[in-house]
């Protein structure tokens, strides 16, 4: 139905002289999860930084809901609608948890279907609730990831973006990351996922981009994926 | 004992004035990561231009005023029309805002000759506030006093406005602040003009103790990059405790051992950087 929630084309990011991505190129489709697969240092990261504008990148194409977000500043494509649980949490430690939710705040586009408060926030994080004068800098791992999403979803995104958000954490905290996850792609939130827990993101993704030393190697259905064992083997070497 | 107290009265009104210009570098240089080099000649641009306004009638008060506005609308374009330019540039951004403090330094001779002026005194401040045998000027009491509701006054818009969440935010971790669409385009000149109103404003007020004379400026920079780097690059509490240290270690030093001032002053930056290069209170590292 309609435009697409995010289409990058020919995406090439560059450190310095050394060449990251070259000519990426997906589609996120409205109200899905596109897991973004690859091993370490495959370019996962340098790809969600050039989307959200924190790597200058060369595009010939990066739409957001058919709008382009081409060379705009960070903050004016989170504006636009696009929000960021990055890699390692970087929540804001020195500020309280509350603080860290309304520094964020902000209501969404007129017309959007849902529509997060604080009080969401606490509702689907009980436990931010309970700290929430406490410092950021001071919860567990799996709280900061919990008020790393929630962070994110204050400021009401039309597209949210996870790097690894399952890295790092105990597996039952993992377990309650993916039910938040599978919460939001049925509230209609578009997403990519970026994960080296290949079950986790075949389970919930809809499509899956594999990079592979900058370079796009495989592009499709996740259903499609599950079902091979040695495509999984030959492209992520794991599983 | 006199001694002790005299001394220490004038450390906390020395470490009071370094605070309304430390308070400022170190947000900027916290928020913005740029170490401003003109921040010393502001102070003393700011105290020239208070001596003009008075020159042409304005009371003190009013000239702190002028001083402070005149200070922060010169740090507005300089922020808006070069260091905007320069983001990411930190080397830049140093040689600029240098180059900037030395054409200021120029300029104030050109104006107001190399002759040091003297600030009058508010006139309901002069004299001298007596306990017992001790005597100690009023105005230094009342600069404390300004320093210290400053400080509340700065902990009140960082700590308990949101305003003030989003820059300790972008002190915290600027990219994710930015990535959060907390827009760098509303902090930086908010918190540049800030501090150069403080340093502008604090150059007026320091006038009557410390006059003004050309070198004003590079005799300050250094203390307030002391201060800095010993309570933390962008915290409030840090450019407090700092000042305040500094302060004593200031008064008692020129005091007890004026051969030894800059060593003395020095000393502790040195120790720090090596041992804890956050600062007291900080979190980046320099
Ligand atoms: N700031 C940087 N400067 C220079 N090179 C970088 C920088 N960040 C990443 N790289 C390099 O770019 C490549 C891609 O890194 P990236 O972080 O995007 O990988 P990734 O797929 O996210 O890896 P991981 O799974 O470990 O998070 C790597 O070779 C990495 O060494
Ligand atoms: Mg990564």
């Amino acid at each position: 139905m309609g435009t697409d929630a995010l289409v990058i084309s020919g995406l090439n990011a560059f450190y310095g002289d050394s060449h990251v991505l070259h000519d990426v190129s997906f589609t996120v489709k409205q109200g899905q999860v596109l897991g973004l697969l690859g091993r370490n240092g495959a370019g996962k990261t340098t790809c969600i930084s050039a989307i959200v504008g924190l790597v200058r990148a060369k595009t010939a194409r990066l739409e957001l809901f058919g709008q382009s977000i081409a060379g705009l500043s960070p903050e004016a494509i989170s504006l636009n609608g696009i929000g960021l649980v990055p890699q390692g949490r970087r929540i804001f430690p020195s500020l309280t948890v509350i603080e860290n939710l309304t520094v964020a705040a902000r209501r969404g586009r007129a017309g959007q279907r849902s529509q997060w408060t604080l009080n969401d926030v606490y509702e689907a994080f009980p436990r931010l609730a309970e700290r929430k004068q406490q410092l950021a800098g001071s919860l567990s791992g799996g709280e900061q990831q919990m008020l790393a999403i929630s962070r994110a979803l204050m400021t009401n995104p039309r597209l949210i973006l996870f790097d690894e958000p399952s890295e790092g954490l105990a597996p039952q905290i993992v377990t309650e990351v993916a039910a938040v996850l599978r919460r939001l792609r049925e509230s209609g939130l578009s997403i990519v996922l970026v994960e080296q827990n290949i079950r986790l993101a075949l389970e919930i993704a809809d499509d899956v981009v594999v990079l592979n030393t900058g370079y796009v190697a495989h592009t499709g259905g996740a259903e499609a994926l599950r079902a091979d064992g040695a495509r999984i083997q030959q492209l992520l070497g794991i599983y | 004992m006199n001694f002790w107290v005299i001394q220490g009265l004038n450390g906390l009104a020395f470490g009071s004035l370094l605070f309304i210009l430390a308070s400022g570098f170190s947000l900027i240089f916290g928020l913005m990561r740029i170490v401003n080099l003109s921040h010393g000649a502001y102070f003393m641009l700011g105290a020239y231009v208070g001596i003009s306004a008075m020159a042409a009638g304005a009371s003190f008060w009013t000239a702190i005023l002028i001083g402070g506005v005149a200070i922060a609308v010169l740090g507005a374009v300089i922020e808006r029309l070069i260091l905007r330019r320069l983001t990411g540039q930190p080397l830049a951004q140093v040689l600029v805002t240098l180059g900037i403090a030395f054409i200021i330094a120029d300029a104030c001779v050109w104006i107001w000759t190399g002759d040091p002026r003297p600030v009058p005194m508010p006139r309901e401040l002069a004299g001298a506030f007596r306990i017992h045998q001790l005597a100690f000027p009023i105005y230094r009491l009342f600069v404390i006093g300004v320093a210290f509701t400053l400080a509340a006054a700065l902990w009140f818009l960082l700590e308990r406005t949101r305003l003030g969440a989003m820059i300790r935010a972008g002190v915290d971790d600027l990219n994710m602040a930015r990535a959060m669409g907390i827009r760098t385009s509303v902090l930086f000149p908010v918190v540049f003009c800030l501090g150069s109103a403080l340093a502008g404003a604090g150059g007026v007020l320091a006038g009557p103790i410390l006059s003004v004379y050309p070198g004003l400026d590079t005799d300050m920079l250094p203390l307030a990059l002391v201060v800095v780097i010993l309570g933390g690059v962008g915290s409030l509490l840090g450019a407090f405790i700092g000042s305040l240290i500094i302060g004593f270690i200031y008064s008692y030093g020129q005091a007890l051992f004026p051969d030894l001032a800059y060593m003395i002053l020095f000393l502790p930056m040195v120790l720090v950087l090596t041992l804890r290069p956050t600062g007291l209170f900080g979190r980046q590292a320099i």
